[in-house]
């Protein structure tokens, strides 16, 4: 008697299946509910109207996310190429490497990047003034929170686009020598669109936090401008207004979730991937 | 030996009276306390820990009670509002300041405190009792008192300010700090223009936003507690902050200096309730008598550096600020407002401009040049006002949109081509 695969499935899946209902249906269920009620629980359609006022925001935060993945997809690609190209010793202590940052916490190691981008202190500045250079006014700029977003999550698209290429089926890769492919060709034609699952995914994981990231642009941006996540933190911690913090969360949860599925769309057909 | 023995004996007996005579009718309700636990929610930084040989006074309350001390901190009154506010929390003991407390009695979050428990009451002179924010005395205990004041750092500031328009001065673009919370953010702005702290007029609580965004051409930096850094490591010439906390920074670079604006500054008073709800509400009631022993107020006044409102610490000559001029400055040496509650509407209304304020990017002036993204003024100065895109939303708005054409074409290109593919 052969027991049907999906219902061991349900059983060895119910703990994370209780998990998500308490910590990820729950709160959402809440985060929709406060997006569509005023402070005394009546429905009301003003939060998600008030969004206007906020567009520039969103778009300034939508923007930055795409800057720090772009930068971040152009740093990591090359690099887990080649840590997949080493020996297995190698790779290993090359993926330690990479990951040995996250040991830390998020926040010490933000905080650390003021002490090295500060106009007087700061170690680079003290390093240019020290050779005769003129100092750069890096730290609340732009530059210092795509740095900072760029800096925290390129473990993150490193480790999927690695994980995909050290599992590249090696075979492929000499058919396309065998049959003439130049070093390029190869590239291009085989290795690249084989590692496309690691790149979307990682892209997933560099732009989610990117654009609702809000201690980066308090820390290094001086919160000289608001990206999304500092007005929406703002609703909960300073003003308590859950209502349109959740409101705000819900249009980011939905923007993003759009993007994540024409994303998916258009890269899941496996055909012609090649760029 | 036998002497020691005798001695040792003459001391219990000695003692024993006092012990006595120090055991309140209720020592057994006390004891009775012993092994329970307290909730104690204040500010960060804001109790002698037992750091360099200081006093730990959760420690030496435990010690003396037995009653165990759960203590967490927080950064602004309003971080403090929304956790308890926002349930899951339950802590007996906390220490909010003047507006906060008065929101919170009218809120009825606070539980009437028994003075016939807090015997060191007595402490508490009569200008620090029955202040407007608890106008009857019946729910908070003066913790700490302080003004907000103008920090400047002489290697780079010539003259002396005496204005907070200081903190407009285009010279020192970049090089200005401000605070991070909307409330003290805007006292500055309402100082500079002659407004009373709390207005109810939405008018004048926008006029005093206008003048925040006009700082922005300054490119100030919004800084919470980072302002120690900064200060102390000279990163910026002038930061608003509070003057306690300037007395630490001091000790830690000499070229600060400090000034209260003439056009008046915040007075503020913490003060230590009882939450309502709370579990234990007579163990509340000896920390909040305990904080108020003479040498525990002497050592938090030492340790926090702000003003004490304890007549045995500020009287006492071998008190590091005893009689310092800017802690304890005379009264009416310059202007001062407290913060009282403000009605929901206007709260609403400062937490919507702030967020204007925050959110605005100067459009005419040096404004912020940015190396990454190039001069990002130009054009008009509307506002953000939702219904026309500044010139800097407009900027991103057109690179969003060239990216997502760009992902477009390719999209298509692989379509055709796959199409052209399958067509040969």
């Amino acid at each position: 008697m052969k027991r049907h695969p999906t219902s061991r499935f349900n059983v060895i899946a119910s703990p994370y299946a209780v998990w998500a209902a308490l910590f990820i249906i729950a709160p959402l269920i809440f985060v929709v509910y406060y997006s569509f009620t005023d402070a005394a629980g009546a429905f009301t359609t003003e939060n998600v109207s008030a969004l206007s006022k906020y567009l520039p925001t969103f778009l300034r935060s939508i923007w930055f996310g795409i800057v720090a993945t772009l930068i971040c997809l152009v740093i990591a690609y090359p690099t887990a190429y080649l840590i997949s190209q080493k020996t297995e010793n190698i790779q290993r202590t090359m993926v330690l490497l990479v990951m040995l940052p996250m040991w830390m916490s998020f926040l010490i190691r933000t905080y650390s990047w003021m002490a090295i981008l500060e106009d007087e202190n700061g170690i680079i500045n003290g390093f240019l003034a020290n050779l005769g250079l003129p100092r750069v006014h890096m730290i609340n700029t732009s530059f210092a929170v795509i740095l900072g977003m760029v800096y925290n999550f390129l473990p993150y698209m490193i480790m999927p686009i690695y994980s995909v290429m050290a599992k590249l089926d090696r075979s492929m890769v000499e058919a396309a020598q065998d049959l003439g492919g130049s070093r390029l060709t190869v590239i291009r034609r085989c290795i690249i669109p084989m590692s496309m699952p690691g790149v979307v995914s990682g892209i997933t994981m560099v732009f989610v936090p990117s654009v609702s990231t809000f201690y980066i642009s308090q820390k290094l941006g001086g919160g000289a401008f608001d990206l999304i996540g500092d007005v929406i933190e703002r609703q909960f911690q300073q003003s308590y207004n859950y209502n349109l913090g959740a409101a705000l969360s819900l249009v980011l949860m939905v923007l993003i979730l759009i993007s994540m599925a024409v994303m998916n769309r258009f890269t899941g057909d496996e055909e012609g991937m090649a760029i | 030996m036998k002497k020691i023995c005798s001695l040792l004996l003459a001391m219990v007996l000695a003692c024993l009276p006092c012990a006595t005579a120090l055991a309140a009718p209720d020592q057994s309700e006390i004891d009775a306390l012993r092994g329970t636990k307290l909730y104690v929610y204040n500010w960060g930084e804001y109790i002698s820990d037992g750091v360099d040989d200081t006093l730990d006074v959760n420690k030496a309350f435990t010690e003396k009670y037995g009653i165990e001390v759960v203590y967490d901190t927080y950064d602004n009154n309003e971080v403090m509002y929304s956790k308890l506010k926002g349930g899951g929390v339950s802590y007996d003991v906390v220490i909010p300041s003047d507006y906060m407390i008065e929101r919170m009695i009218a809120e009825d979050m606070l539980e009437k405190i028994n003075f016939d428990n807090i015997p060191n009451y007595k402490y508490i002179p009569e200008k620090y009792r029955n202040l407007p924010y608890d106008p009857d005395n019946e729910y908070s205990i003066p913790y700490t008192v302080s003004y907000v004041g103008l920090i400047y750092n002489t290697d780079m500031v010539d003259e002396a300010p005496d204005s907070w328009t200081a903190l407009w001065d285009t010279d020192y673009e970049n090089r200005i700090l401000m605070f991070n919370n909307p409330r003290d953010a805007f006292a500055i702005a309402q100082s500079v223009l002659g407004m009373d702290y709390n207005m109810e007029s939405p008018v004048a609580w926008k006029v005093a936003a206008e003048l925040l965004m006009d700082q922005k051409n300054v490119s100030p930096v919004y800084v919470n507690d980072e302002v120690f850094n900064k200060m102390e490591g000279g990163e910026a010439a002038y930061a608003p902050y509070y003057v306690g906390d300037y007395l630490t920074m001091h000790d830690n670079n000499e070229a600060l200096a400090f000034v209260y604006p003439k056009e008046g500054v915040n007075y503020f008073v913490d003060a230590a309730c009882i939450l309502k709800g709370t579990k234990n509400k007579r163990a509340a009631e000896l920390y909040l008598d305990f904080l108020n022993e003479p040498d525990v107020a002497l050592a938090n006044a030492e340790y926090i550096c702000y003003g004490s409102p304890h007549s045995e610490v500020y009287t006492n000559p071998d008190y590091t600020y005893y009689q310092n001029a800017l802690l304890y400055p005379e009264e009416g040496a310059f202007k001062t407002q407290l913060f009282t509650n403000l009605s929901p509407e206007t709260l609403q209304l400062m937490s919507t401009l702030w967020d204007d304020v925050k959110n605005y990017i100067p459009t005419a002036g040096s404004g912020t040049h940015d190396f990454f993204f190039g001069e990002v003024n130009s054009g008009s100065t509307e506002q953000t006002d939702g219904k026309k895109l500044t010139p800097e939303a407009r900027k991103y708005a057109i690179c969003i949109g060239v990216f997502l054409l760009l992902c477009l074409a390719y999209v298509i290109f692989r379509y055709a081509r796959k199409k052209y593919r399958e067509s040969i």
